[in-house]
């Protein structure tokens, strides 16, 4: 068996590595895609106070330490039977809507968007966010600094730090903010509208303008027919930071939308021993393995996912911009059911959709009356016992469930984490971009690493969860071998 | 960033002293609060030749491999070190580094995930491989060395304890913080190109960069009337704090008077307590024995029953006294557990 090693490390630990094997024919055998670390938060998050999980888990992630911190809050808030104020549910949305107009705008200029703006085809090494503002202007990297300086001060004001957030507590929020803020941020979300905009001009202009870009994203390497997961307000409308979680079948029948609590009864993770990572998959399709189609569990959450799962954005340039994205590519429903869109490089343009949803929605909360009601906390009365918080991470549903005893000390907790939803995807879309490049043990060198590196990047892989690269940055290193084990290619790039 | 050292030509930039970041076991944080130093980080790009980066920019291991001893100026390592790639890729960067930082709170003292030294490894990977939503009827862990039907696969080792990088590597210097703030790194990355470029002095070995050299309540704007508690409160138990007043004085473990300063006490800035991220202030040898001397320093409890009552709002103190700090601390979990195995 001739084996093919993509090893994102050569000796780098946290990053990720891909094995794939060719078989006599020198055809693609198999392809193993190997998460090479584990810290082990489920189990010493076990004794410590309930109350100290917002900050505890900030740290499995500082690419999104907000989404662990929100989703650790709703799960304490769960765990004490408590409904925080109205205000402390606004001041928590806002901060989570400032985060993602920062995280989807490092994403779509630093780690994702290169690969378009730049062109796939330039070289690696320009392929970064020095590339972009050499092909964009400095005038626009100004911009980029800019949106993501004021996404931190945001976060900042309202939860005290820019990474690794302090306020959200069981049943709501430790202050509140004062009418200079509210304005401050006000000013800030209408800032951020104009440049979600802009960002989706630059992505009309360069990617939609150019026939070989499109004809890529529509091209069948880049396709995957999988489920579809997001969260949804009771308008089946995108909401990051509360709703119900919406399971969408590759046919675009909505196969059902639960609760977060109910979570157990619609998901469960498989384990290989080649890996730390756990493969979430739809528990009443089953895991059938990495394959996509109507009968395996795996499913997606992505900018992509969410977009396909909802009916549509609750405001309204945000909306403007979803039917556009229908219309250019998936006019019609396949089979009466919702439009679904599977072509995997869109995931970038829908994350710019999101983006100005996040920047629209800042704007309602800063104008909310309520928002600057010091009225942000409900002590809780009842015994602690066991809860779930879900929110939307941008990298995907991300879930916290944890039990306590009488004393609010957790007896046990239990994370499904953003990006671990898409680790079968990648998978698959890893092996895809193999099968596609190398035939009869013939390969193609740098077009494989391109390949595989786009097909990760699109999911904007944060392994800050996992392990602790950034996203979209993974060291890749490939190691090809023959049928009888032996390397004979070893491909590498950022490593 | 390599284009941007590269574009002032590769004579200009062989002359630039050589710099290399890397993230260890990490949450990525440390990586985002270097980014967040904004327009700055041109300036870094145009001192220095950044030859490592993975998280942000190409660089190559096989390089590093191939420089000379103490070829690269300065390294910053954030993460603790978890498995046995960690440990070699310190040890490697240690011998090509003139100087090595501890960067952040994983390397310097383990942070929080440095609190699964409470458990042995076995625990670690039982529980997280047969969480309530794990479809595991077969028991299946990672293997280090797995024979797959087409060939062997290999996983890093998940190591025992969690150890600190001076625990593993010679350490020069230390920039504490989860994370550390963007002003502190900006400020003692220009306290560090002075001094390359002669005009500034060099700090001496074991300095701590990017902080202050006394207590976090040194800069907290609220204020301490030196009363006594009779009772600590947990933050689901009150409605409303002072805004004004030491949370400490209100009842709040607040760690503020055992954590080093340079934060600007944000946390307490928004009614939250400090939680001890900067690490141990400046002198401090154990920094949750410092701490239990703070407050017992405020408590008010003769009778048994009224320490009990004490204790019972600070209901985990392995937590609260090693929150951060457990795997460097005195009670050096990490070296014990280590030799013993943990197992």
């Amino acid at each position: 068996m001739e084996r093919i090693t993509i090893d994102p490390v050569t000796r780098l630990e946290g990053h990720g590595k891909i094995e794939i094997f060719l078989d006599p024919d020198g055809e693609v055998a198999n392809a193993y895609f190997q998460i090479p670390e584990l810290r082990g938060f489920e189990r010493f998050c076990v004794g410590r106070p309930v109350e100290e999980m917002p900050t505890l888990t900030n740290r499995i992630c500082g690419v999104c330490p907000e989404a662990h911190h929100m989703a650790a809050a709703k799960a304490a808030d769960a765990v004490y039977h408590v409904d925080p104020p109205r205000a402390g549910k606004l001041l928590r949305e806002l901060l989570y809507s400032a985060f993602y107009v920062t995280d989807h705008t490092t994403h779509f200029y630093a780690l994702g968007g290169p690969d378009f703006v730049v062109g796939p085809d330039a070289p690696a090494a320009e392929r970064n966010i020095l590339g972009v503002l050499a092909k964009v202007g400095m005038e626009v990297g100004g911009k980029v600094i800019e949106a993501r300086r004021n996404g931190h001060h945001v976060i900042e004001m309202i939860g005290g730090r820019k990474i690794h957030p302090a306020t959200a507590v069981p049943g709501g929020m430790t202050q509140g903010i004062t009418e200079e803020q509210r304005a401050e941020i006000e000013k800030i979300g209408r800032w951020s509208i104009e440049f979600a905009q802009f960002s989706l001009g630059i992505f009309d202009q360069i990617v939609l303008g150019n026939d070989a870009y499109k004809e890529m994203v529509l091209s069948d390497g880049y396709t995957h027919r999988t489920y579809y997961m997001g969260m949804v307000d009771p308008n089946n409308k995108i909401n990051f930071y509360d709703g119900k979680v919406s399971i969408m079948s590759p046919d675009g029948e909505r196969v059902g939308t639960y609760a977060p609590a109910e979570y157990r009864d619609w998901i469960a993770e498989h384990v290989e021993p080649w890996t730390y990572l756990k493969f979430p998959y739809l528990k009443k399709v089953g895991w059938k393995g990495f394959v996509d189609g109507t009968d395996s569990g795996v499913y997606c959450a992505t900018p992509l996912s969410r977009l396909n799962v909802a009916d549509g954005m609750a405001t309204p340039l945000a909306q403007a911009a979803y039917e556009r994205f229908y219309e250019t590519l998936a006019p019609k429903p396949e089979s009466g059911g919702k439009r679904i869109v599977h072509h995997r490089l869109a995931t970038h343009w829908a994350r710019l959709i999101e983006m100005l949803y996040a920047a629209e929605r800042m704007v309602e909360l800063a104008t909310d009356p309520e928002i600057t009601s010091p009225n942000v906390r409900t002590l809780p009365t009842e015994k602690p016992t066991e809860g779930v918080g879900t929110v939307e991470a941008p990298r995907g549903t991300l879930t916290h469930h944890y039990w306590t005893d009488e004393r609010g000390i957790l007896t046990a907790v239990n994370l499904v984490v953003g990006t671990t939803n898409n680790y079968a995807p990648m998978a698959m879309s890893v092996k895809k971009a193999a099968q596609s490049l190398i035939h009869k043990g013939t390969i193609v060198h740098q077009g494989l690493l391109n390949r595989v590196e786009m097909a990760f990047r699109l999911y904007d892989p944060c392994f800050g969860c996992a392990t602790h690269s950034l996203p979209g940055e993974m060291p890749l290193q490939v190691a090809i071998r023959n049928s009888d084990g032996e390397v004979i290619e070893l491909l590498k790039q950022n490593c | 960033m390599s284009a941007a050292a590269g574009s002032n030509g590769k004579t200009a930039a062989a002359a630039k002293p050589k710099l290399a970041i890397f993230g260890a076991a990490s949450c990525g944080g440390c990586d985002v609060a270097i980014v967040n130093i904004h327009e700055h980080i041109v300036d870094v790009a145009n001192a220095f030749d950044i030859v490592l980066w993975p998280t942000v920019m190409d660089g190559k291991y096989s390089d590093i491999e191939a420089m000379a001893d103490h070829e690269i100026t300065i390294t910053l390592v954030s993460g603790s070190m978890r498995t046995d790639e960690t440990v070699h890729l310190a040890k490697l960067l240690r011998r090509k580094s003139k100087f090595v930082v501890s960067f952040g709170s994983c390397a310097s003292e383990g942070c929080i995930p440095g609190l699964a030294n409470l458990s042995s490894r076995k625990e670690i990977l039982d529980t997280a491989y047969s969480t309530t939503s794990t479809d595991n009827p077969d028991g299946i862990r990672p293997i280090w060395e797995f024979q797959a039907p087409e060939g062997v696969l290999h996983l890093p080792e998940f190591e025992p304890v969690l150890r600190t990088l001076d625990q593993v590597v010679d350490v020069d210097y230390t920039i504490p913080g989860c994370p550390p703030e963007s002003n502190q790194i900006w400020a003692a990355l220009e306290a560090v190109v002075k001094a390359l470029n002669g005009t500034g002095p060099l700090p001496p070995k074991g300095a701590v960069l990017g902080a202050g050299e006394s207590t976090v309540c040194d800069e907290c704007a609220r204020k301490r009337d030196v009363k006594k508690i009779s009772k600590f409160v947990r933050v689901q138990q009150v409605a409303h704090f002072d805004p004004e007043i030491c949370l400490l004085e209100q009842g709040l473990p607040c760690n503020g008077p055992a954590t080093r300063n340079g934060c600007g006490a944000l946390c307490p800035a928004v009614s939250a307590p400090c939680i001890g991220c900067y690490g141990a202030a400046e002198g401090v040898i154990d920094y949750g024995a410092r701490l239990m001397a703070a407050y017992a320093s405020v408590v008010e409890a003769m009778k048994p029953e009224e320490i009990d009552k004490v204790l019972d709002g600070i209901p985990d103190p392995a937590g609260q006294f090693y929150r951060f700090s457990l795997a460097g601390s005195l009670l050096r979990s990490g070296r014990s557990a280590w030799q013993n195995d943990g197992e």
